[in-house]
Parts: C-alpha cells; sequence; structure tokens
C-alpha cells in the first residue's frame, strides 16, 4: 500500500474478556466464553447457548459513570468500553487535537430495547427516550459523544462482515489524507430478535459451535464490541507513537450469490482475499496466519475452505484458525475482534487454538490449528462475510 | 482529491421525480404529518413474485437504481454503495412484530433475511450479478453524504471508474405512531407547518430514494462536478459559519461564488437555528429549501442532491423552492448543507460542468 496504515490503539469486550488483557489470558488458556443466556428474556434461554457478556446495562452504565438519564442502549455500552481502551491504549488524550473521525458498525442499533418497548412504549413515557436510539446511526453518535469527538462520524452495516469494512473505510480515510486519526471497529448486542432470526434460518448448533469440523452444527451468537485507533505516519512520527501493527491490506467484494447463502465456489471470498493481497502488495506465501470467518455453519466453512485453497492452492493454504468458538459470531463485532485477536498474534508470535474441532471435513484437506501453538507471525489475514453477499478480507502486519 | 461527476440522477420522492420537468412540477406539502412517496408502476422493472416479497424501500431503489444506470449507460457499476438512516424498517418491524406475536414460536426466516441494513445494496449486486465493492451506511443524516465520499475515494485510489451511489428509507406504520409520540413528527395542532420561520418544533416526515452514477470522467450526460463533501456529527450552531467558511476556503472560494445555497429548513425550530445561521453568510445567493416538497427523512438531502443535478444541467432555480428573491443568471457553485435534528451535518459543494 502506498501509505502504512498504523495502528496505535485496540479496546475490546466479549464474552472472553471486558478488555484486551482478559481476552488474551482468555485466548491464551482455551477459555470459551460460550454459556447459557441469562442477560435477557427468551424462551429459548436454557436450549441454545451464546457468548453472551455477563454485565447488566445497568452495570455498564455504572462503569462508564455515564448519567442516569442517558438513553444509551447496549450495542453502544459496549462500544463505549471499547473505544474507551481503544482511545487510551492509543495514549490519546485529546480526541480533537488532530483531524479525527469515528468509523463504527452494527447490525442491531438499539434493537435490544426496542423489542422489549416496541407495542408498550405509550406506557412508558420514561422510556420514550429511547425511541431515537432505535437506529444504527445513532449508536455511533453516542459513542462519539462519550469520547467528546466531534468529527467525521459514519455507520456501517454489512450484516456480518461490518466492522471489517469499518476498518476498511478508515484507512481509506487516511490514506487520502481526509483524517489523520479515525477509530474504526463495530459493536452489536445480542437481541432476541437476531437470535430469532438465526434460529429460523436453522443455522444455530444446539451445543457449543465447532468450525472447519465435519459434523459442524452450526453457530453460536455472541456479542462484543472492538475498536482500533489507525493513525497516518505523520500522527506517528509527529508524536513518538507506539504501533501495534499495520493494516497493509484490505480487500471487498460481493458474492452476488445469494441473500444469505454463500455460494459453491467462495467466489466472494476468493475476490476480496485477492484484493486485500493485491492492496498489500504481499505474496500468498507471505501470509503466516488466516483467522477465518470460520462460523460453524456447513455452508460458510465450505465456502470459505474452497476460497482459501483456490486463493493458495492445494495443501498450501497458510495455518489457519477460527476463534468463533471461543466468543460466538459477534456479527458487526467480528472483524473488530478478530482485528484485535490478529494483532495479538502477531505481538506474542501465537496461533489461538481453533477450539471443539474433531474430525477433518470431507469436502478438502483442511485442518485447523486446534492447539495453542507458537509461531513467528509477521502477516495475518482476517476474512469477515455477510448477509447480502459481503465479503471482507483485512491483512494486519507487523509493526 | 481529485473532482468526480455525477453522469446520472434518478429519484422517487413524493415529488413526481421519475417524469419529465421535473424542476416545473413541485408541489409544496405543509398540512399533513405524513408523506408517501409516489411509486412507479413496479410491474414494468420486476416480475410480480418478486414485488409481493419486497419491501418499499428495495422497491424504490430497484427502480431509481435502474434508471440511474441506464441514463449513465453503465451495465455493471465498480462499486454499489448504498446510504440509509433507518435500513430495512418495514421488513424488521414484520420480523420483531412475528417474533414477539408468536412468543418467538413458528417464525419463518423470509422477513428476517430482508430486513438486514445492507438488503438494497445486496440485492442490487444480486440483480445485476456485480461482483464488486458493495458498500451500506448508515447514519443518522449522513448515509448519502459517506456514499458520496467512498465514492469519491474509490475513484481516487484507482479502484473504480463508475460507482453506483444511492439513498433510501421508507417509513412503517409503527415508526411513524412512535414518531408521533416523541414528538419527531409534528403536531396535527402546530400545521400546516412553516418551514422558514417555525415557532414550533417536529417535522413532516417523508420518504424515498436516490439514486446517481458517479464517474472519474465527465460525459455528454453530465449534470455535475462533485468538488467536495464535508460531514461533522455535532457542533454548536455558532460555529457553523465558520465551519462552511473553512469549508469554501479549501476549495479556494468565498461565499460570492456560491450562487445557489440549498438549505434543509425542516420546520424543526430548534435545530433550524443552524440554517438560519448559515443563510446568512449568502446575501449574494439564492437560497433554497426542499423539506417543504419532500418531507424530511433520514437521508432526504438526497431529494436536494437530485434537484441540485437538475438545476446546474437546466440552468434553471424553481420559484417554489426560493427562500430570497437573488435572480442568478448563471447557476456555477451549489452548496447543500444539511443535518437532522442538529445531528450529522453535511456540506456538499457541486459545480457546473
Amino acid at each position: 500500500m502506498s501509505q502504512k496504515i498504523a495502528i496505535t490503539g485496540m479496546g475490546i469486550i466479549s464474552s472472553i474478556g471486558n478488555n484486551v488483557e482478559e481476552s488474551f489470558i482468555s485466548l491464551q488458556s482455551g477459555k470459551h466464553g460460550i454459556s447459557d443466556i441469562q442477560m435477557f428474556e427468551t424462551r429459548h434461554a436454557g436450549a441454545i447457548k451464546t457468548g453472551e457478556i455477563k454485565l447488566s446495562n445497568e452495570e455498564l452504565v455504572q462503569k462508564l459513570q455515564l448519567h442516569e438519564d442517558n438513553n444509551v442502549t447496549r450495542t453502544s455500552l459496549l462500544g463505549m468500553i471499547a473505544a474507551k481502551e481503544a482511545i487510551e491504549s492509543a495514549g490519546i488524550s485529546e480526541i480533537n487535537e488532530y483531524r479525527t473521525g469515528l468509523i463504527s458498525s452494527t447490525s442491531v442499533g438499539g434493537m435490544d430495547i426496542t423489542e422489549k418497548y416496541f407495542y408498550s412504549y405509550e406506557d412508558f413515557p420514561e422510556k420514550q427516550k429511547y425511541i431515537d436510539a432505535h437506529d444504527a446511526g445513532n449508536s455511533s453518535l453516542a459513542i462519539a459523544g462519550y469520547l467528546g469527538l466531534k468529527g467525521m462520524v459514519s455507520t456501517i452495516s454489512t450484516a456480518c462482515s461490518s466492522a471489517a469494512n469499518a476498518i476498511m473505510m478508515g484507512a481509506k480515510l487516511i490514506k487520502n489524507g481526509v483524517l489523520d486519526r479515525v477509530i474504526v471497529g463495530g459493536t452489536d448486542s445480542l437481541s432476541k430478535f437476531t437470535l430469532n432470526g438465526f434460529n429460523t434460518l436453522m443455522i444455530l448448533t444446539d451445543s457449543y459451535n465447532t468450525p472447519f469440523d465435519n459434523d459442524r452444527k452450526g453457530l453460536n451468537l455472541g456479542e462484543a464490541a472492538a475498536f482500533l485507533v489507525l493513525e497516518s505516519e505523520e500522527v506517528v512520527k509527529k508524536d513518538h507513537k507506539k504501533v501495534l501493527a499495520y493494516l497493509s491490506g484490505y480487500g471487498n467484494a460481493n458474492d452476488a450469490h445469494h441473500q444469505t447463502a454463500s455460494s459453491e465456489n467462495g467466489q466472494g471470498a476468493f475476490l476480496a482475499m485477492q484484493q486485500a493481497l493485491k492492496i498489500s502488495g504481499l505474496a500468498k506465501e507471505d501470509i503466516d496466519y488466516i483467522n477465518v470467518h470460520g462460523t460453524a455453519t456447513p455452508n460458510n466453512d465450505l465456502s470459505e475452505g474452497i476460497a482459501m485453497i483456490r486463493i493458495f492452492g492445494e495443501n498450501q493454504v497458510p495455518e489457519f484458525s477460527s476463534t468463533k468458538a471461543f466468543t460466538g459470531h459477534t456479527l458487526a463485532a467480528a472483524a473488530g475482534i478478530e482485528a484485535v485477536f490478529s494483532i495479538l498474534a502477531m505481538q506474542h508470535n501465537l496461533i489461538f487454538p481453533n477450539l471443539n474441532f474433531k474430525t477433518k471435513m470431507a469436502e478438502f484437506d483442511l485442518t485447523p490449528v486446534t492447539e495453542l501453538k507458537k509461531k513467528d507471525i509477521h502477516h495475518v489475514l482476517s476474512n469477515s462475510f455477510g448477509f447480502g453477499g459481503n465479503c471482507s478480507t483485512l491483512i494486519f502486519s507487523k509493526s | 482529491m481529485n473532482p468526480v461527476y455525477i453522469n446520472s440522477a434518478s429519484c422517487i420522492s413524493v415529488q413526481d421525480t421519475l417524469n419529465k420537468n421535473i424542476l416545473q412540477n413541485l408541489t409544496p406539502e405543509n398540512s399533513v404529518q405524513i408523506l408517501k412517496a409516489i411509486e412507479p408502476n413496479y410491474k414494468e422493472f420486476i416480475p410480480p413474485a418478486m414485488i409481493r416479497r419486497m419491501s418499499k424501500t428495495v422497491k424504490m431503489s430497484s427502480v431509481a437504481s435502474h434508471y440511474a444506470l441506464q441514463e449513465a449507460g453503465i451495465e455493471k457499476p465498480d462499486a454499489i454503495i448504498v446510504g440509509t438512516g433507518m435500513g430495512c424498517s418495514q421488513d424488521s418491524e414484520k420480523f420483531l412484530k412475528n417474533v414477539i406475536d408468536n412468543n418467538e414460536e413458528f417464525l419463518t426466516p423470509t422477513f428476517f433475511i430482508q430486513s438486514t441494513h445492507n438488503t438494497v445494496a445486496g440485492q442490487i449486486a444480486l440483480g445485476l450479478q456485480c461482483h464488486s465493492y458493495n458498500f451500506t451506511y448508515v447514519n443518522t443524516s449522513s448515509s448519502l453524504e459517506f456514499s458520496l465520499l467512498d465514492a469519491q475515494l474509490q475513484i481516487n485510489d484507482d479502484e473504480a471508474e463508475n460507482v453506483l451511489v444511492g439513498s433510501t428509507d421508507e417509513q412503517t406504520d409503527r415508526t411513524m405512531e412512535l414518531y408521533r409520540l416523541n414528538n419527531t413528527i409534528k403536531k396535527e395542532a402546530d400545521l400546516p407547518a412553516d418551514y422558514l420561520s417555525s415557532t414550533t418544533n417536529g417535522v413532516i416526515w417523508g420518504e424515498g430514494a436516490s439514486f446517481f452514477v458517479v464517474g472519474k470522467n465527465k460525459t455528454e450526460q453530465s449534470y455535475a462536478g462533485l468538488k467536495d463533501i464535508r460531514i461533522i456529527n455535532t457542533l454548536e450552531p455558532d460555529h457553523i459559519q465558520n465551519c462552511i467558511i473553512d469549508f469554501l476556503t479549501r476549495n479556494q472560494l468565498s461565499g460570492n461564488d456560491i450562487d445557489v445555497v440549498i438549505l434543509g429548513f425542516s420546520g424543526d425550530a430548534t435545530s433550524d437555528i443552524y440554517y438560519a445561521e448559515a443563510m446568512d453568510l449568502f446575501p449574494d445567493s439564492a437560497i433554497l429549501y426542499y423539506k417543504h416538497l419532500s418531507g424530511e427523512f433520514n437521508t432526504a438531502s438526497g431529494f436536494s442532491m437530485f434537484t441540485a443535478c437538475h438545476i446546474l444541467k437546466e440552468q434553471q432555480i424553481p420559484e417554489i423552492m426560493m427562500i430570497n428573491q437573488v435572480n442568478k443568471n448563471e447557476v456555477k457553485n451549489i452548496l447543500l448543507y444539511n443535518h437532522l435534528a442538529g445531528h450529522d451535518h453535511s456540506l456538499i459543494l457541486l459545480e457546473k460542468v
């Protein structure tokens, strides 16, 4: 890429940790966050497991020290936690010192509250403040407001590839000199709406998800938020910033096959990976590790596997793992948390295991890394694919 | 960044904007709370079986994007970028109702499948079998502006030459009820709305879809050059003038160079202050408004972008849009300023080609 995009900060909250350090400990020790649903009302509690964050909205509000009269929904609360950590880890005290932006992403926005009062807002005047907090864009405005950011704020919603696209857009804004620094990532809370949506599609497992396993039965949903801070080379130089890693490539394509299913030959995934490699200027042999999308649905893993073989060649696919057995599929936030995991993999020279894997898929010869593995990692490729055919790939490189 | 060109423009709105002589046939509305888009005869574009399944926003976008591509003579764009504030609210609402009404049982996935915000961009890609760059922005009121900015970046980065950019929003019955409840929509008692010097809050809510082809190169059909865009999440009313001056200065322009300013006056007294402040910067420009024609909604600026394109191409300013009486023999530069309830402010600078 003509200009390197430095990553100078990161923050995360998911079912395996409330911050980067806790997440790293879980990843290293193989401690997953899939559990029974406790934090919201649903008839599926006890039957379907998710990667739920065991903090109530009230506890999150307290943690963030928000005013009592706030109208912040769970998606935004999680986003604030992660964005705050990202800012702090980048050593930013004056958020508006440079031309700073926030490109966030979400799929549900304020749905967790909407679904509670949808029919009954008339009876709860004190809850009507949440009506305006339903739309996806509102969540980013709330996060920006919390950070005191005045500038370019946007939200991307391309289903399960959303955060990858937020990271990509942030990089382009810096590359073209529109911004000096941008906070990028995504946030999604669990909701009855999404849980039932995925359940009707019959792509939820009744147990723990098993990515790339021959007997995989579907995904666990999860909730999470993660943000990176991207800064221009000038800012990094001027402020002597510590660079955690670089974003060296990105690719975006559409599968144009079906509204929800991936194509048999993984065309969208193939094109996204191809484009990301092209932009990075790296050879495919340079990729040391792939953090796959690996949702553990029959359709995704087959399609993604085929696309990887098409890109890298039979028996030449780099070592890979899906971290979704740890966190569940966190939808719009997925590419954000997996970006953090990819950076941690490079910082510590570790491949985090693809938990729950037992049997290789019949269709191809691809075995994920199943134990924590020491390896010198210079370049990580991370995939994220979503409904609507949206496919995105990011490549991260060691600083 | 290099300027890019708006090479086609298509709009479905409260006005009859799919027809010819658009600027001559605009009818204002100030006496109802909700305005519905005039829908085309979808049968001409979409197979009947699909019409029944598609939500309004998908249908409107399908037709508007079809016309935009056709006018620009583009079969497969190099990127598809769509902005929407509320996404596929009709199908979201249908699925949510099913979940609640049936106590999470006996559900079918169709409405959920079509509920995601990126359904429109995904459906267009699917219809065109277009594998290229595909993005969906979902901001409170700057989704179109980000889509246009992204198109400019894609072209500037040599990743694309012709980009399909669109914005779309649809109403749902329950959302409209909730907007009445929280007074987003103007109270019946406060109608008819005074768009320019309102003393009451709330707006008249509309809907619609606007699509454009943004190109690297100027063509014979080009409507406008897209020079620059500025987007800011929040600012104080007394900072808007400086913000605009900065924006013009970075484009080597001053207030005098702007022939036409199109402002988003909505009849919401509190947030219209910004437009009044902005207006004072342009004593010699023709000042226009448009939400009496389109209604307010998350992507209402699609309508102003569309009319601005026609004003530049036809070199005519519709009387019905004029706030002041400044006449311009030639329209070279147009500035558009919009926000929604004081959030997501955007400035777009267009120039004659």
